[in-house]
């Protein structure tokens, strides 16, 4: 499998400000990438430069093996991009839409056409075609955002924060389209998220924070790099407490929000000793898998959400 | 040929697109077609009997050019004003990161803005073979008129597009429109003759492109006009509002050519 996407030591500044620090990684075809990072963090800057809107101002980016500056028509035509907020034209109908779409990128007649009726069975908007796409719900409007960035077979399709905005049902139902499109369009896919269920979905994961890439790997390995479980619980005097587990048991010991947090890969045998030396004390005790959450307060110091 | 229809589509796509956006919003027929046909019959009748020109000419008559004029500055606004929606929207981000080179994205918008306004404009000019106003014209002249009236689209459109490329809201637009494209029409000689003004507004209505742009109009519509008493003036009118053209859809096409 060739790569996708290659990234170089990209940087960008907004002034004195350094919105991507460094930033290197890269994605083979077929992957899918997800880009991880709380509000600031870069993740949208980075979203601006790989969809071509912002100029990059120091490093390189590769795509299919094509470089980035110079080459920007075919760069266009091999990404499709799905930005955050709608680019849909909601006085024209669904159909309107993808045709406009089609012929920016040379589609047109009986072939266009057929392109439109085989996106919209497949989002399953094909009885909307007729309808103003202002009327379209989110989540059908969302389908119809991923049908136009889809239309002229993009091998790479790039989602800037796709379900903001969206239900629960209709953030499922679109991971689901998600899916779909990459067996039946053999498309490599990115996206940029908040959302840890999200993230968890991508096959490697780059976690950005202030501007640098500080972890990169597939989640499993991101989150059994910490460590499998973590145990919970919740007592009178959480100072006393965690000093004292620390020292008896040689582990890593925190408090968050009341609550006492140890890292383990056995939590079973943890949680057994830890009941028998301060039964007394825990009101509260649970032990659960360790989550991107996890994983992202250990590479940077704060929680995500 | 591939080269040819990488432009051809794009451009019918835009065109098309601003065609139907203004038959969906019936309102800005009334603003840039309503508006203009009362101004002049008010205005008109109003200043008719008040009004002396070099040419015995009432002031409805004098008058007609100019809210033609206006006719395609105003759809010209209206079209290039939506830049900025589109912008807000979210719609134009779509459109940036598709393989269509810039220069043919500003086509598409200008030769809609143009084509719209053109459109409204041969609509007003029925009204010249109407008796509401006795002008006489051949089929060459009419030609003529209708090729200056594209030429006068197109670079106030393209006008409308290197302004709207940089702004980031209508208000400010709207402003720029009160100083800049607004005056452009009053000063063109539109709305009074360039025969007996001050110096200083001689100059300012000499200085101004779309001046050029009206005269040539007006040599269609009447045997004689402002600036123009022979046939050079004519073709240095046109070299002008030509050059007026293409400097604005360069410099529209330079802007939109800049990424973040």
């Amino acid at each position: 499998m060739g790569t996708a996407l290659k990234i170089d030591n990209l940087c960008y500044r907004y002034g004195d400000r350094l919105a991507l620090d460094n930033v290197s990684f890269a994605c083979s075809e077929q992957e899918s990438l997800g880009i991880l990072g709380p509000n600031g963090s870069g993740k949208t800057t980075l979203f601006r430069i790989l969809s071509t809107i912002a100029e990059s101002q120091s490093g390189s980016i590769q795509v299919f093996g094509s470089d980035f500056e110079g080459n920007l028509a075919v760069v266009r035509r091999s990404i499709g991009v799905v930005f955050q907020s709608s680019s849909l034209d909601m006085k024209l109908t669904v159909r309107e839409n993808l045709k406009h779409q089609g012929l920016f990128y040379g589609f047109h007649g009986a072939e266009l056409d057929s392109r439109i009726d085989e996106l919209l069975e497949k989002f399953g908007i094909a009885e909307r075609g007729a309808d103003y796409a202002g009327i379209l719900s989110g989540g059908l409007r969302r389908r119809l955002e991923l049908a136009k960035g889809l239309l002229h077979r993009p091998r790479l399709l790039l989602l800037d924060e796709p379900t903001t905005g969206l239900d629960p049902s209709s953030r499922a139902d679109f991971w689901r389209y998600i899916d779909q499109i990459r067996t039946s369009e053999n498309a490599t896919v990115i996206f940029t998220t908040h959302l840890i269920d999200e993230a968890d979905r991508a096959d490697l994961l780059a976690i950005l924070e202030s501007g640098q890439v500080v972890a990169f790997a597939s989640p499993k390995d991101l989150r059994t790099g910490i460590c499998q479980e973590f145990v919970v619980l919740e007592c009178d005097d959480d100072d006393r407490l965690s000093t004292e587990v620390g020292q008896d048991f040689d582990v890593t010991v925190e408090k968050v929000d009341g609550s006492i947090r140890i890292g383990t890969n056995d939590s079973g045998k943890l949680v057994a000793d830890l009941l028998a030396k301060y039964g007394d004390s825990i009101h509260a005790i649970h032990s659960r898998k360790t989550t991107l959450e996890d994983v992202f307060f250990a590479k940077t110091g704060k929680w995500l959400n | 040929m591939v080269e040819l229809i990488t432009i051809i589509l794009p451009v019918y796509s835009l065109l098309r697109r601003e065609f139907v956006l203004f038959y969906r919003q019936k309102s800005r027929i009334v603003g840039t077609v309503l508006q203009p046909l009362i101004f002049w019959i008010v205005i008109g009748s109003g200043l008719d009997k008040s009004f002396i020109s070099r040419d015995n000419m009432g002031y409805s008559e004098f008058f007609f050019p100019g809210i033609i004029l206006m006719v395609i500055l105003f759809t010209s606004v209206f079209s290039t004003i939506s830049i900025i929606e589109d912008r807000r929207a979210g719609f134009l981000q779509g459109v940036l990161v598709t393989p269509v080179s810039r220069g043919t994205i500003v086509l598409g918008k200008i030769l809609g803005g143009t084509l719209l306004g053109l459109m409204q404009g041969i609509l007003f000019l029925l009204l010249a073979f109407t008796p509401l106003i006795s002008i006489e014209l051949s089929v060459i002249r009419l030609i003529l008129l209708v090729s200056y009236m594209f030429l006068i689209g197109f670079s106030l459109t393209g006008l409308g597009v290197l302004i709207a490329w940089k702004m980031d809201s209508i208000q400010g637009y709207h402003g720029i429109m009160s100083v800049v494209l607004f005056p452009l029409w009053i000063f063109s000689g539109a709305v009074f003759p360039a025969d007996g003004v001050p110096v200083w507004l001689f100059w300012v209505m000499k200085l101004n492109p779309l001046s050029y742009g009206l005269d040539l109009m007006k040599g269609c519509l009447y045997d004689s006009s402002g600036f123009q008493s022979s046939p050079n003036d004519t073709i240095l009118a046109l070299t002008l509002m030509i050059l007026f053209c293409l400097v604005n859809f360069a410099v529209a096409v330079r802007f939109a050519q800049c990424r973040a």
